[in-house]
């Protein structure tokens, strides 16, 4: 290991934060909180040094083309200009993934979507960069892209519901195969009792979910500055360093102590930085130049330079006694992976083992299916497979609900799952699972005033479309659940260092993880661990690196479980350590001591921890594993998949002109069972965040795509819910315990995304009574025209 | 790229003629989006903001004539008695951040169908004052649009001010997006009622090449109150009629399919306003009182 | 070109300006205060709200040129190293505080609206603080703390005396 040459301004340090403390279960304050709202936080695109040269990408603006031909030459005699590097320049892997390397770091003879990295230019100044990419010349040979999941895999109709097996017939033209294996990723099956059953009542539904962007706020960026070992430091906005590491080390051809990656300022996540960006090519760039360089998209770069919520198309078919008991589901569900392979078969992993809402039924058949397209590439977002499939489920349940004459949510506490109960995969919830409850808590919370006479509360706001008119209010309910955690056999692991010392006479803990904070408050909860669990009250976060172990992905919920499980076996580690120095120092027994407040105490004794441990530190790193989860059958989908399930429940009131087709949301409800609310306040922050990014997809969030072509890449026709957008929220938090989980907590973050937008969009339909099958719902289909 | 940084006006005439591929700018709102993300990259940028004339407001025989480079902020807490439908579209804009910066005069310059001000300047009758080295002229509003972000603005002109002459009867100003704030417009309307010369004013955004007039829903409506006595009675106005001028109005648009919008909802969206902004300003019409 | 300003009360001169960079650019680039984000460049988000001579505009709509001579407030120069200025600290105690790249704009923009609010004798109504941080986009928060955020600083900044120290 060397030490990098040089730090850049922005580089991060080590987090203490304001002084306030707090242990396990208060609302402890964040240690970076001071900083950010000082403006002195750096995120990736803050980070500087003197000589750094700016990274720009060339981007192909084809869906689907081969490369001819690229001529470099009119950029480089760009005066300005230190590099421009194509695939010929990339020295190991040309390819990288998550779960299957098959994407170009540069452009290989062929692109696959629009936006797909072409060349890279470094140049003293960002403008001198963008103008010398322009002057880049690549002759493509256009091709037709392939842009529906459906017809990439040759299933022209839902037959795989009907007759049983899917029939994946290739389509015959050459350039319609995106990759070698053919345009499936993976195709799960899921099959339950009986094959052929019969029932009562019967609901099928067809459904579809635009594609969502993650629009964090701070775009991709990071700085990358060459080592005199021939090696790289890479600092960067990112959700898990270690897999990032092994990517670019693959394509650069160096060894994982020569990539050395530290987490910059992360504004934002959600799934769109599992994936590399920029990574590999500020790498590129710093190694041939022998410069710092930093690369920073733009917004509109941005919505090419990271993958989307998977869209999806579904059929289900539902049925029931007369009495409203489920007997069974048939389901077909198709995400649109585009053009590379990302985190699709995990997204079709969750698509398919919980494909059918946190339920009991005893019959089930699911195919769910993930497709190569010329689409932008689509992967990991927040509610990971579960949010596209909640919208059909649960409109299908409110379907089945009116067939039947039932009240909704009558309907689904008939039908929830509970612990003990079997899920589709025939797992049984071995925790908690209160769905039940979750529902009945929000029937008994009041409902909202009606609005008051002021645009502002009125659908369309200050454009004051309506004063009144068209008005009507409807009420919907949705409950869901998530896995938390990697599932299907992953070993699904994190790291933690733990040093417990006295500095200056004061007790001391670092923690070191290499888990990325992404605003989400992970560093506050290991700073409320080490305090719960070693009696200190400082407690130094230490820069996420990879000088220590991976924490694994910064997604999944998992986190607060994973590394928080570390941070606390290493904690306990140092705290047996410790005890058996004092047991040695007071003759007692370790059992019968405890760290408290700075000090090891025990039946009348309190040893000031400085006198125990002197001028030593007590250090242990360890990782720590949630318990094994197994791969499902492939023939049936029956395993133990997930290691937890995280529920919730949300009800919400709009309000909708139904002559206009415009919403304004009310009042959005939300019950969720958290296990343990390790930070009360920042559990109820998630809560908030994963609602409106919810309420966005159902209302109004999706990346329009024409003939592979994105349309809307910015801000301005990619709308996001602003304040006015967002009601007031009611929020209950239940807190049963897992009892295989660290301090009894479930994942936090997904659940809340999951349920919200269902509910939403069942209260549109329970104002306009319409079918409404589609999200986003737009003003026409509301107004029908 | 030059900055130029004239600080009179005559001193911005002399400099647009001197270099006509100035772009102008004042706000910034619409021309700095363009240089950001590489889509402009013109000669010179001419700043108007140290124009001093630019920023003032005043009346001139009873008409308020509004500098280029008042921004919208300060037509909504200035000027929302004297210009009530430009407030309501003013406050439509952006974000207050945007509303602090951005002009009518750059709205009108950048001539974009969907520019918020362009229905509510057409329902007032106003006039867009523009000079050059050679003089000033006054074009009528209706006039000033020429096609998709394009104007009779002169390759040496600038814009000076638009007059608008202040209301003798209700206006009304209607939007649609699919956002409760911060969103370009999918289809706007703008609605004037001119008692004092027995005459309807309107405004379409967004659902045309240019913003544009709605003639023959004017002159029905006009033709209607006139001839039912409803200006001077001031009695309900007739379902059918607000009907029927909602239909006229939509009629009026020349919309597009694009990402905000269907040209099918942009017509029906424009009738649906149309009628309900004609309710309200009928509404505040009947009670306030003669004059 | 070379551009003097001020910035946070302290005079500003840097060179070698190219005339299309924005103000956002400027200060974050050439003056090192990245405090102000740039997360649209389009005035859609809000993220690089600053004082321009006192009043709140997005930075990067802003031409380098035409803050010549004019004065310039960002987060930077908000409260100091040994006392947060109420915003901000209401900020963190309603935890209104996640990933934070939207905060800086939203501390400027909150300012100003506290300000003006209590100066024409009300902290501002729920509708109006709606309103007037519409242009400012957050991704991590859904708004409520955000909500929660102004009303305490509003509180406060009314009675500045009953403000929590840092």
């Amino acid at each position: 290991m060397s030490a990098p040459a040089r730090t850049p301004a922005g580089a991060p340090g080590s987090l203490t934060g304001p002084g306030s403390s707090g242990g396990v279960g208060t609302d402890a304050a964040r240690p970076d909180g001071t900083l950010k709202v000082r403006g002195e936080f750096a995120y990736g695109s803050d980070l500087w040094m003197e000589d750094m040269l700016w990274g720009t990408t060339l981007r192909s603006p084809h869906p689907y083309a081969r490369i001819r031909s690229i001529d470099v030459g009119p950029a480089l005699a760009v005066p300005g200009v230190r590099a421009v590097l194509t695939s010929d320049d990339v020295p190991g892997a040309k390819v990288y993934g998550l779960e299957l390397a098959d994407q170009p770091v540069l452009a290989v003879d062929v692109v696959r979507y629009q936006g797909e990295p072409v060349a890279l230019v470094a140049a003293d100044h960002p403008e001198t960069a963008r103008l010398a990419a322009a002057r880049i010349v690549v002759d493509y040979e256009v091709w037709e892209p392939v842009t529906d999941a459906r017809t990439a895999l040759g299933h022209p109709r839902w037959n795989q519901v009907h007759d049983g097996t899917a029939q994946v017939t290739e389509l015959s033209r050459e350039s319609a195969h995106l990759h070698p294996e053919g345009n499936l990723v993976r195709h799960l099956k899921v099959r339950r009792g009986d094959p052929a059953p019969t029932a009562d009542v019967v609901v099928v539904g067809e459904y579809e979910v635009g594609m969502q962007d993650q629009a964090f706020l701070g775009p991709e960026s990071g700085l990358a500055v060459p080592a005199e070992d021939g090696g790289v430091e890479l600092y960067v906005a990112t959700q898990w360093l270690h897999v990032d590491q092994r990517q670019i080390c693959a394509a650069l051809g160096l060894a994982p102590e020569q990539v050395r990656l530290t987490l910059a300022g992360v504004g934002g996540a959600f799934g769109g930085r599992e994936d590399l960006s920029m990574h590999v090519h500020a790498c590129l760039l710093a190694l041939r130049t022998g410069r710092p360089v930093k690369m920073s998209y733009n917004r509109e770069e941005s919505f090419f330079g990271h993958v989307h919520r998977h869209p999806a198309t579904m059929r289900y078919e539902h049925g029931a006694t007369r009495d409203g008991d489920l007997v069974y589901v048939r389901a077909a569900i198709y995400f649109d992976g585009g053009a590379y392979a990302s985190s699709t078969p995990a997204v079709v992993g969750n698509g398919g083992t919980m494909g059918i809402g946190p339920y009991v039924v005893p019959n089930v058949h699911v195919d769910c299916f993930g497709a190569y397209t010329n689409n932008p590439p689509c992967g990991a977002m927040r509610g990971f497979g579960s949010v596209q499939t909640a919208f059909a489920y649960e409109s299908q349940m409110d379907a089945l609900a009116a067939e039947l004459g039932m009240d909704p949510v009558e309907l689904r506490c008939r039908n929830a799952m509970e612990q003990g109960s079997e899920a589709i995969t025939g797992q049984v919830v071995d925790s908690p699972a209160p769905v039940v409850e979750l529902l009945r808590r929000l029937e008994a919370m009041p409902l909202p005033e009606p609005a008051p006479d002021d645009l502002r509360h009125r659908p369309g706001g200050v454009s004051n479309t309506t004063h009144g008119e068209g008005v009507r209010r409807g009420v919907g309910y949705a409950v869901a659940y998530k896995n938390v955690g990697f599932s299907e056999g992953f070993d699904d692991y994190s790291t933690a260092r733990v040093r417990l010392e006295v500095v200056g006479g004061e007790p001391t803990v670092t923690v070191h993880t290499a888990a990325a904070e992404v605003g989400q408050g992970l560093v506050t909860v290991e700073q409320q661990i080490a305090r719960t669990e070693l009696g200190v009250d400082r407690v130094v976060v230490a820069p996420k690196d990879t000088a220590v172990g991976s924490a694994g992905s910064t997604s999944a919920s998992r986190q607060t479980y994973v590394t928080g499980g570390a941070v606390k076996a290493a904690c306990e580690a140092v705290r047996a350590r410790v005890l058996e120095r004092a047991a040695g120092v007071t003759g007692r027994p370790a059992a019968q001591l405890r760290l408290f407040d700075g000090a090891v105490v025990g039946e009348g004794l309190e040893l000031p921890l400085a006198e125990v441990l002197g001028d030593d530190a007590v250090e242990e790193t360890l990782e720590w594993r949630h318990r094994p989860t197994e791969a499902i059958d492939p023939e049936t989908g029956q395993g133990f998949a997930h290691v937890q399930y995280a529920f919730s429940a949300h009800r919400a009131v709009v309000d909708v002109d139904t002559e206009l087709g415009l919403i304004k949301v009310v009042e959005m409800a939300c019950t969720q069972d958290v296990g343990k609310a390790i930070n009360p306040q920042a559990v109820v922050g998630q809560i908030q965040g994963g609602t409106a990014q919810g309420l966005g997809l159902a209302v109004m969030e999706e990346i329009l795509i024409r003939d592979g072509r994105v349309q809307n890449p910015s801000f301005t026709d990619y709308l996001i819910p602003t304040i006015l957008d967002m009601p007031p929220m009611r929020i209950e938090i239940l807190e049963y315990a897992d009892p295989h989980a660290p301090y009894g907590l479930r994942g936090v973050g997904e659940a809340p995304n999951i349920s919200s937008g269902p509910a939403v969009l069942a209260a549109i339909r329970a104002a306009t009574g319409l079918p409404l099958t589609r999200v986003p719902v737009r003003p026409e289909h509301i107004t029908g025209v | 790229m030059r900055f130029l940084q004239p600080t009179t006006w005559a001193e911005a005439l002399e400099a647009k003629t001197v270099h006509p591929d100035a772009v102008a700018i004042a706000g910034g709102t619409d021309v700095m989006v363009a240089v950001n993300f590489g889509r402009l990259r013109p000669a010179a940028l001419l700043d108007l903001t140290r124009v001093g004339e630019l920023q003032e407001w005043g009346t001139e025989d009873g008409v308020v004539r509004l500098g280029a480079g008042v921004p919208y902020a300060r037509v909504i807490t200035e000027l929302g008695d004297r210009l009530p439908g430009l407030a309501m579209a003013s406050r439509t804009i952006g974000s207050p951040q945007i509303r602090n910066r951005g002009t009518v005069g750059g709205n009108l310059a950048t001539a974009s169908p969907a520019g918020d001000a362009h229905p509510a300047l057409l329902a007032a009758d106003a006039e867009v004052e523009v000079a050059s080295v050679r003089g000033t002229r006054t074009i009528p509003i209706s006039d000033f649009y020429r096609g998709v972000k394009r104007s009779a603005l002169a390759a040496d002109e600038l814009i000076a001010a638009v007059r608008i002459r202040p209301p003798s009867g209700p206006q009304q100003y209607s939007k649609i997006g699919t956002r409760n704030a911060m969103v370009i417009a999918v289809a706007a309307f703008g609605l004037a009622l001119h008692p004092d010369r027995r005459a309807v004013g309107t405004g379409i955004g967004s659902a045309a090449p240019t913003p544009r007039r709605a003639t023959a829903a004017e002159d029905f409506l006009a033709g209607e109150l006139a001839s039912a006595g409803l200006w001077e009675s001031r009695a309900e106005l007739p379902a059918t009629t607000a009907a029927r001028f909602g239909e006229l109005v939509a009629s009026a648009a020349a919309p597009i399919d694009d990402v905000r919008g269907t040209a099918a909802y942009r017509v029906h969206a424009l009738s649906v306003m149309a009628r309900r902004t004609l309710g309200w300003a009928w509404t505040e019409y009947r009670t306030s009182k003669e004059v | 070109m070379r551009l003097t300003c001020t910035v946070n009360g302290s005079a500003q001169q840097v060179d070698d300006v190219w005339e299309g960079e924005s103000l956002l650019y400027v200060l974050r680039e050439r003056m090192g205060l990245p405090g102000s984000k740039n997360a649209c460049e389009q005035g859609e988000c809000g993220s690089c709200t600053v004082y321009l001579d006192g009043v709140p505009v997005c930075s990067c709509l802003v031409a380098a040129g035409q803050a010549e001579g004019r004065a310039i407030g960002t987060v930077e120069g908000m409260g100091s190293e040994e006392t947060l200025h109420p915003v901000q600290q209401a900020f963190l105690d309603a935890g209104a505080v996640q990933c934070g790249f939207c905060t800086p704009g939203l501390l400027v923009a909150t300012d100003d609206l506290v300000t003006r609010s209590l100066a024409a004798g009300a902290p501002p109504a729920d509708a109006e603080i709606r309103e007037a941080l519409a242009g400012n986009l957050c991704r991590c928060t859904g708004y409520e703390k955000i909500l929660d955020a102004v009303k305490l600083a509003a509180q406060r900044m009314a009675a500045p005396t009953t403000g929590a120290p840092r």
